[in-house]
């Protein structure tokens, strides 16, 4: 099956800074050669912590930036070489829905502007049809239809980032990235809107990417997970070998970190020294292995290679590679 | 006697027509020495809490009744003169974003040396010398060098650390940790509530620990207040709670959650919203999002009552 949406050995960098010339004082890889793939109607999680670079690869693969190097694939057609109408029509098919269900909501547009915005702009349907859809929309993420005359601000988090995902799903997409879309909810709201994102990308038959830092949240929504640190993708595989049989130090870390809300289990913590390293100088070799208890001599000189194994489960690792 | 006894603390905002009521008779104890997570969602009253436990009330808002008792003497009936020795010496507290709690133009060695130098006698050179030992205890590496540096200069992780280094430089026997690791990586963030344990561990301090997360309150605290629209509903010892929540709020807060390693295809999320401070229904404010409400819960806000030992409960339905 031809994957939806096909990322290989994708770079992203960044300049950092201006000399007096105007030239870049430094660059920063936030993204370093990542080949990433998503069947249709699958959810890929995709988890690291601040800066590791999973926001700038989501955006990579809705071409919202362009990567340095590498390519990005949807349905087989490669994003780079489009421009104008071609991107445009492709475009309808992929969307985004942000963390800040505050700071990604125009203020000043009433939510039937907010959500019919992209019908406009693609001139779906007339004004009648349009109005129909945006309350279609706003049933389907269980918004009265009288909300559509409303503005943002009369609204709780939890509703704005109703209307954020309706506004995402008005052209019907085939492809969504959300990112860390539940971060900011407070626990209530938050299981309220990851049941949404779980009947819409069912009822929808929706591919997803799901960012975010928090497990708990990705072990709920993804059928895969990767594991990002410092730009480069650790570990990847199913839901159920990445959670239940982790082989990197890092996603073993990460793991034992979440907190379990059981008294009566003490955490059994692997510590990790240190702090993740500034992606403009990154270390040589795996860029874990100064964080990493295991690491060997190999770790400090050679980066290790994902590589895939049993079911599809990759992991990036010399001294623990999958099995 | 207990560390910290607040009794009836009611503090309210002036609106048109009542009052809005960000806390409404909260009452908890405290021991030394002891842990008490306060856990409830944004506007729950819980950093407020917190807040008039310092006497550090907004301008706008009045605390409107209740008691403040910290080893054996009224807090809010103290004279301000009184209550500033008292504050960042033996009552001490953190914040979730230690960027706006730190000097940006001073080094972090010298604002640790600032707070001991208000609250004891000690020179300049003696106090760099303990601010330097502060930062080893908090676990920084190389701490003399890292004592010149600014807050931007340090990352999140370490603020936070430089921020607990300043909270304990007075030995306090009270620490108020408000969302700690609230903005810190999941890694980093363990490494910190490591650390708290640590310290009251080492020090005997005891600690109220505000978070919206109820892993970390099962894995820190001895005792937990659950808090919802400025009243607590649920307070119980750590265990018992976790084996016998009884609060339909406590419970639905807890099957909300998504666990680790407990896959479900579906969470029971809590319909509706908190409701706003100024439109809270009469009566118990959970009773419109709450399965088990009955008439009767419209017609007063539930006392907190015993139902196990040590275990109290602000619902006529359990």
């Amino acid at each position: 099956m031809t994957p939806l949406v096909e990322a290989t050995n994708v770079t992203k960098t960044f300049p950092v800074g201006r000399n007096v010339l105007g030239r870049p004082r430094a660059w920063v890889r936030a993204v370093t050669d990542v080949s990433i793939t998503l069947q249709p109607g699958e959810t890929l999680g995709l988890v690291g912590e601040s800066g590791c670079g999973k926001s700038t690869l989501g955006r990579l693969l809705l071409r919202l930036i362009e990567p340095t190097s590498g390519d990005v694939r949807f349905e087989g057609r490669s994003l780079l070489g489009l421009r104008g109408r071609e991107l445009r029509g492709l475009r309808r098919r992929m969307q985004i829905v942000f963390q800040d269900p505050y700071g990604s909501l125009n203020p000043r547009m009433r939510v039937e502007a907010i959500v019919g915005e992209g019908l406009l702009i693609h001139k779906m349907g007339n004004r009648a049809e349009r109005r129909a859809k945006v309350r279609e929309l706003l049933d389907l993420v269980g918004l009265p239809p009288e909300a559509a005359a409303r503005y943002p601000h009369e609204f709780s988090g939890g509703q704005r980032q109703r209307i954020g995902i309706a506004r995402a799903l008005a052209l019907g997409p085939s492809f969504v990235v959300a990112d860390e879309a539940v971060s900011a909810l407070d626990v209530s709201i938050q299981a309220q809107i990851l049941n949404l994102l779980q009947d819409l990308r069912r009822r929808l038959a929706l591919t997803m990417l799901f960012v975010s830092h928090d497990l708990r949240v990705v072990e709920h929504l993804a059928d895969r997970v990767a594991i990002m640190y410092l730009g480069r993708i650790v570990e990847e595989g199913a839901r159920a070998a990445v959670y239940g049989n982790a082989r990197h130090p890092y996603t073993r870390a990460l793991l034992s970190a979440v907190p379990v809300p059981d008294p009566t289990r003490k955490a059994e913590r692997q510590h990790l020294p240190g702090e993740p390293p500034s992606p403009v100088a990154p270390p040589p070799g795996c860029a874990f292995h100064p964080r990493c208890p295991f690491a060997i001599d190999r770790c400090r000189t050679e980066v290790p290679e994902l590589l895939a194994g049993r079911g599809g489960h990759a992991v990036a690792c010399h001294v623990f590679p999958v099995e | 006697m207990a560390l910290l006894s607040v009794e009836h603390l009611t503090m309210e905002f002036p609106n048109d027509g009542a009052p809005a009521r960000a806390i409404d008779d909260v009452s908890f104890e405290l021991e030394r020495g002891q842990v008490l997570g306060l856990v409830g969602e944004s506007g729950c009253g819980k950093s407020m809490t917190a807040l008039c436990v310092m006497r550090l009330v907004p301008t706008s808002g009045r605390i409107a009744g209740g008691r403040v008792v910290f080893d054996g003497r009224d807090l809010l009936a103290l004279p301000e003169r009184e209550i500033r020795t008292l504050r960042g010496a033996r009552i001490a507290m953190i914040f979730q974003e230690p960027m706006t709690a730190l000097n940006p133009v001073l080094t972090a060695g010298y604002q640790i040396a600032e707070a001991l130098r208000i609250h004891e006698p000690i020179s300049r050179r003696d106090a760099w010398g303990r601010a330097v030992e502060l930062l080893a205890e908090v676990g920084i590496p190389e701490p003399a060098t890292r004592a010149h540096d600014y807050p931007h200069q340090l990352s999140g992780g370490m603020r936070q650390r430089v921020m607990i280094a300043m909270a304990i430089a007075c030995k306090p026997d009270l620490l108020i940790a408000d969302e700690p690791t609230t903005a810190l990586d999941v890694t980093i963030q363990a490494e910190i509530l490591d650390l708290l344990r640590r310290l009251r561990d080492t020090r005997g301090m005891a600690l109220v620990l505000i978070t919206h997360d109820l892993g970390i309150v099962a894995e820190q605290a001895d005792r937990v207040a659950i808090m919802y629209a400025g009243r607590i509903v649920e307070q119980a010892p750590t265990r018992e709670l976790f084996a016998n929540p009884l609060h339909p709020y406590t419970r639905a807060l807890l099957r909300s959650m998504p666990s680790l390693g407990a896959h479900r295809d579906r969470l029971e999320a809590i319909p509706g919203n908190v409701p706003d401070i100024t439109r809270r229904p009469s009566g118990c404010s959970f009773r419109d999002r709450c399965a088990l409400a009955t008439a009767d819960c419209a017609t007063a806000p539930p006392a907190l009552v015993p139902k196990a030992p040590a275990h109290t409960v602000a619902c006529i339905n359990v």
